[in-house]
Order: C-alpha cells, then sequence, then structure tokens
C-alpha cells in the first residue's frame, strides 16, 4: 500500500461478451475515503465493485486491493449486494443472514462462536434491527431486509465496505439515520457507494467518480458536480447540502 | 399388520424405507432450496449408464452406478462453471447422454436384463440385504457431511456470491453438494427408480416446507414425512399388488395436495379469527 492508496485500479477494460463495460477506467482509494461511484444504471458500477472483490476479472488493466490481488483482500472487504437477486422465500432468519459475515472467519466446519454472535448482535444493533434477530427474512419489508445486509457487511469487520444501491429502497428518515452511521464509520473505514440516484451525493460524501462505460470524472464533489449532468447528458438538478469542504481531490483520469 | 414384518423381504423394505427418507430428507432439502431440481434430475438419469455398465460386467448394478453418478454430477457443476454452455444446456446433454450409454450397454449384454424395469421405476419390495448395507454406508456419508458442513452449505444455498467473498470455497462445496446428490440418488434409485427419484427429492420438502421456516426443521419434517409417507406407500403397494414406485409417488403427491388444502385452510381461519 502506497500513500495510504487501498484500491488502485489501473486503465480497467471489461466487456460481456461483445458489450463493452468498461473502458479505460483508473480509480484510487485512499485510507479514510468516503467514495460515491455515480453512473446511470448500466453504466458498469456493480461490475467495477466486482471487480474490487475479484468476482470477475478485468479483460485488461490492474487491480490491488490493500496492495494485493483482490482474491486475497477479500476478507477485508464488507460487501452489501444490490438485493434483488436474492430467494426471499429462503427458510433462513435474520440472525442466521448476519451470522453468514462471521462464515469465513471460522475454518470450515467450526461453529460460529459466541464472539461472533456477540459482534453479530452489535452489527444488527447498528441498525437498528436487533429486536427483529429471529424473524424470517421473508416476513421483512425491503427496507428492513437492506438493514440486514447492511448489518451483515459489518459483521465481517471490514476495512473497507463496498455498497451497492444501499438506499434503494429504505425510507427518507432512516437514509440520514444510515449516512450518519457511514460517516462515523468512515472514520476508521474506507467506503466506496454505487448508486444511480445523484440526490444521494450528500453532505456526507467527500470523493465521487461519475462512471458511465468510461471515467467522466474522479476526484472531489465540489469540482465534479457539471461533470454529472455531462454524463447523464441532460440537466441534472442536484441537491448538495452547502456545507465546508476542504477536500482536494486528485484526478486521475478526466 | 405387524405380521407381515416376519417376511425378510418386507423388513428389508421397511429398512429401506427409513434409509431413503433419511437421504432424500437430508439432501432435498438442500435440492430445493438451492433450485437445483433439474440438475438433480440430471444426475439422476446419467446414473443410468452406470447401471448399464453394470449388466455389462455382470456386477450389482447400484456398485457401478455410484462413480458414473458421481463423475456426472462433478461433469455438471464444472461445466456449467467454466464454460460458456449454460447449465441448462449442460444438464439436458448429460441427461440423455447417461440413458444413452445405459440403454447401449444393456443391449450389448447377452440374454435378458433381469429386473431392468426396477431400476426405472423402483421396486421396494426386492430390495437385497446387500443393497441395504451400501444404502446404510451412503446414508452416513450423507449425515456425517452435513452435519460437519452444515453452515457452510445453508451459505451457500442462500448466497453463494458472498459465501465466495468470505473467503469459503463455495465452488468446491458445490462440487460436494451435487456429489451427495448424487449419493442419495444412489439410496434413491432401488425404491423409486430413475425415473421417479425427483419426486422424493422434491415433495416431503414441499410438504415440510408449509409447516416451518427454519432449515434444521425443514431437514427433520422432511426426513419424517418422507418416511411417514414411503411405509404408507409400500403397505398398500403391498396389500393391493401395485407397482410400489408409482404408489410411494403417488401417495406422495396425494399429501402434498392435501397439506397444500390445510395449509390453505389455516391461513384463512387465521385471517377471520
Amino acid at each position: 500500500m502506497k500513500n495510504g492508496v487501498i484500491v488502485d485500479l489501473q486503465h480497467i477494460f471489461f466487456s460481456y461478451g461483445d458489450v463493452p463495460v468498461l473502458e479505460d477506467v483508473s480509480i484510487k482509494l485512499k485510507q479514510n475515503d468516503f467514495l460515491s461511484i455515480i453512473g446511470p444504471n448500466g453504466g458498469g458500477k456493480t461490475t467495477i465493485l466486482k471487480i474490487i472483490l475479484g468476482l470477475i476479472e478485468p479483460d485488461k488493466g490492474s487491480v490491488f486491493v490493500f496492495g494485493n490481488s483482490p482474491k486475497a483482500a477479500r476478507k477485508f472487504i464488507g460487501y452489501l449486494p444490490q438485493l434483488f437477486t436474492f430467494d426471499y422465500d429462503f427458510p433462513v432468519s435474520i440472525m442466521d443472514v448476519v451470522l453468514m459475515g462471521r462464515l469465513g472467519k471460522r475454518g470450515l466446519g467450526r461453529s460460529y462462536t459466541k464472539e461472533d454472535y456477540q459482534i453479530c448482535l452489535e452489527a444488527l444493533g447498528e441498525v437498528g434491527m436487533e429486536y427483529l434477530k429471529d424473524t424470517q427474512i421473508g416476513d421483512l419489508s425491503g427496507g428492513q431486509r437492506q438493514r440486514v445486509f447492511i448489518a451483515r457487511a459489518l459483521a465481517t469487520n471490514p476495512k473497507l465496505l463496498l455498497l451497492d444501491e444501499p438506499v434503494a429502497s429504505v425510507d427518507t428518515r432512516w437514509q440520514q439515520t444510515f449516512y450518519e452511521l457511514l460517516q462515523e464509520l468512515n472514520k476508521e473505514i474506507a467506503i466506496i457507494m454505487v448508486t444511480h440516484d445523484i440526490s444521494v451525493v450528500s453532505t456526507y460524501i467527500d470523493k465521487i467518480a461519475c462512471l458511465n462505460r468510461r471515467l467522466y470524472y474522479h476526484g472531489s464533489k465540489k469540482e465534479g458536480m457539471h461533470k454529472i449532468s455531462e454524463m447523464y447528458e441532460y440537466p441534472v438538478q442536484l441537491i448538495t447540502h452547502d456545507t465546508p469542504h476542504s477536500s482536494s481531490g486528485e484526478r486521475t483520469n478526466d | 399388520m405387524i405380521e407381515i414384518l416376519q417376511y425378510e423381504f418386507m423388513r428389508n423394505a421397511l429398512l429401506a424405507a427409513i434409509l431413503v427418507s433419511i437421504a432424500c430428507g437430508i439432501v432435498g432439502t438442500f435440492v430445493v432450496v438451492k433450485k437445483i431440481v433439474f440438475i438433480s434430475g440430471g444426475i439422476t438419469h446419467a446414473a443410468f449408464g452406470g447401471i448399464g455398465l453394470g449388466y455389462f460386467l455382470g456386477i450389482n448394478p447400484i456398485l457401478t452406478a455410484i462413480p458414473f453418478s458421481l463423475l456426472s454430477a462433478i461433469g455438471i457443476g464444472v461445466i456449467s462453471k467454466r464454460t460458456k454452455i449454460s447449465e441448462d444446456s449442460a444438464i439436458g446433454i448429460l441427461w440423455a447422454v447417461g440413458m444413452a450409454i445405459g440403454i447401449l450397454f444393456i443391449g450389448l449384454t447377452p440374454g435378458y436384463a433381469p429386473d431392468l424395469f426396477s431400476y426405472l421405476f423402483g421396486s421396494i419390495l426386492t430390495v437385497p440385504f446387500s443393497d441395504i448395507i451400501i444404502m446404510i454406508v451412503l446414508d452416513i456419508i450423507i449425515i456425517v457431511t452435513v452435519l460437519f458442513l452444515y453452515k457452510e452449505f445453508q451459505a451457500l444455498s442462500f448466497d453463494e456470491e458472498f459465501s465466495e467473498i468470505t473467503g469459503v470455497p463455495t465452488r468446491a462445496l458445490y462440487l460436494l453438494l451435487l456429489c451427495l446428490v448424487a449419493l442419495s440418488i444412489i439410496v434413491l434409485i432401488r425404491v423409486v427408480g430413475v425415473i421417479l427419484v425427483i419426486a422424493l427429492f422434491t415433495i416431503p420438502t414441499t410438504i415440510a416446507r408449509q409447516f416451518t421456516n427454519k432449515l434444521k426443521k425443514l431437514i427433520i419434517y422432511s426426513i419424517l414425512s418422507a418416511t411417514i409417507l414411503t411405509v404408507a406407500g409400500l403397505w398398500f403397494s403391498y396389500f393391493f399388488d401395485l407397482p410400489s414406485g408409482a404408489v410411494i409417488v403417488l401417495v406422495l403427491a396425494f399429501a402434498f395436495f392435501v397439506s397444500a388444502l390445510i395449509k390453505r385452510l389455516r391461513t384463512k381461519t387465521d385471517a377471520f379469527s
């Protein structure tokens, strides 16, 4: 890890068959960064996260996570996937879902320990869901499920948190609480949040990357706002909260 | 009713029913929640190639079916994850190729193939004690593996991608799960036959699913419902002299229908109360 750079993507190209998804994308993330990757649906945002996780390999380009290969660095990453892919009829309780965050910490065939349960209860507490720990996943609302999966990501005790559309189905009141939680976590860990909803680029985020197959902008939020309109190819009204912000983001690609 | 147990074939049949229920209750639960019913069907039919090989070599077809179904389980798992062929197509290919190999071997075997029908459609009343021993061994392997790797199989079934990220060897575990499916197919073939195996994988768990939403209970309820229903099927087929495999499947289907009805009535009365 040079100069506290924990995620270093250099000139990434990726395509699904003949369809190019990412072209020459370079992103750097430093310790304690809070980066939001924004861009339209199908712009390659989720693909970037999967490359960082080593779930897919880029066609070209290099990936370093914590100075290592993504597969070796996985255990330091907490991941919140998009939630429409799950079968919510699956017979599993909230606690069981969150315990999956501890799966890799125990050897194959070992039971979860008391410590695991404790960590999972705390993670559920952080998202205000511990009172539902014995409920079935299928009995929850969309927003509650999202909170459970956030708790699962936290239960891995990550050094880097990857969130794919984390506020897609939670109510606005909880969004506020959620961002405050992320801000608190951000003191210790780096966060990458992917979203197509630019209104969530709120006060709490200091850096943005605008991605639509190629990277339109990567740097501090302040300077990048006008770039978003360019990328979406129509005027975009941004909800920004005017707060003093002294982040001096670097441009790695323009 | 008890007096029929004085016959050895009946005692074997009863033992077979219990052993089958353990295998299909445990493995069937994962087959249902992981939605690999069609894969299991493919492995079952591919195993028929091994049965044909047994006839050809003149050894117990159940023994030759074991490597055949294990190889086809690994084959389907590897082909679908490593190549561009879709899992769906890979299953279809192995399904038919396995059957074709089996038929070819049986054709090459001189003379008439005895009990061929029982491997296709099952015959719980003619299970020899030697096959019971094989079933016991396979059941023990299944029980021990699932006890040891329960939390991994649960996570794999619910969210394979996340399990992979946490550092669990999901690909190997998935292949292992398919191998357990392959082994339980061997346990089941004698009782319901290649063509009807899929009923024992799916129906007991689907019945149990209506009464619990906990995975552990689902396994136990599946074993219980499978035991009760296969023994009932066995009894019917004995007393009315009907083909046992088909009767067991129809008893299972009838029980599923009744359980769905009960569940519906219960939710309706809950809604009104």
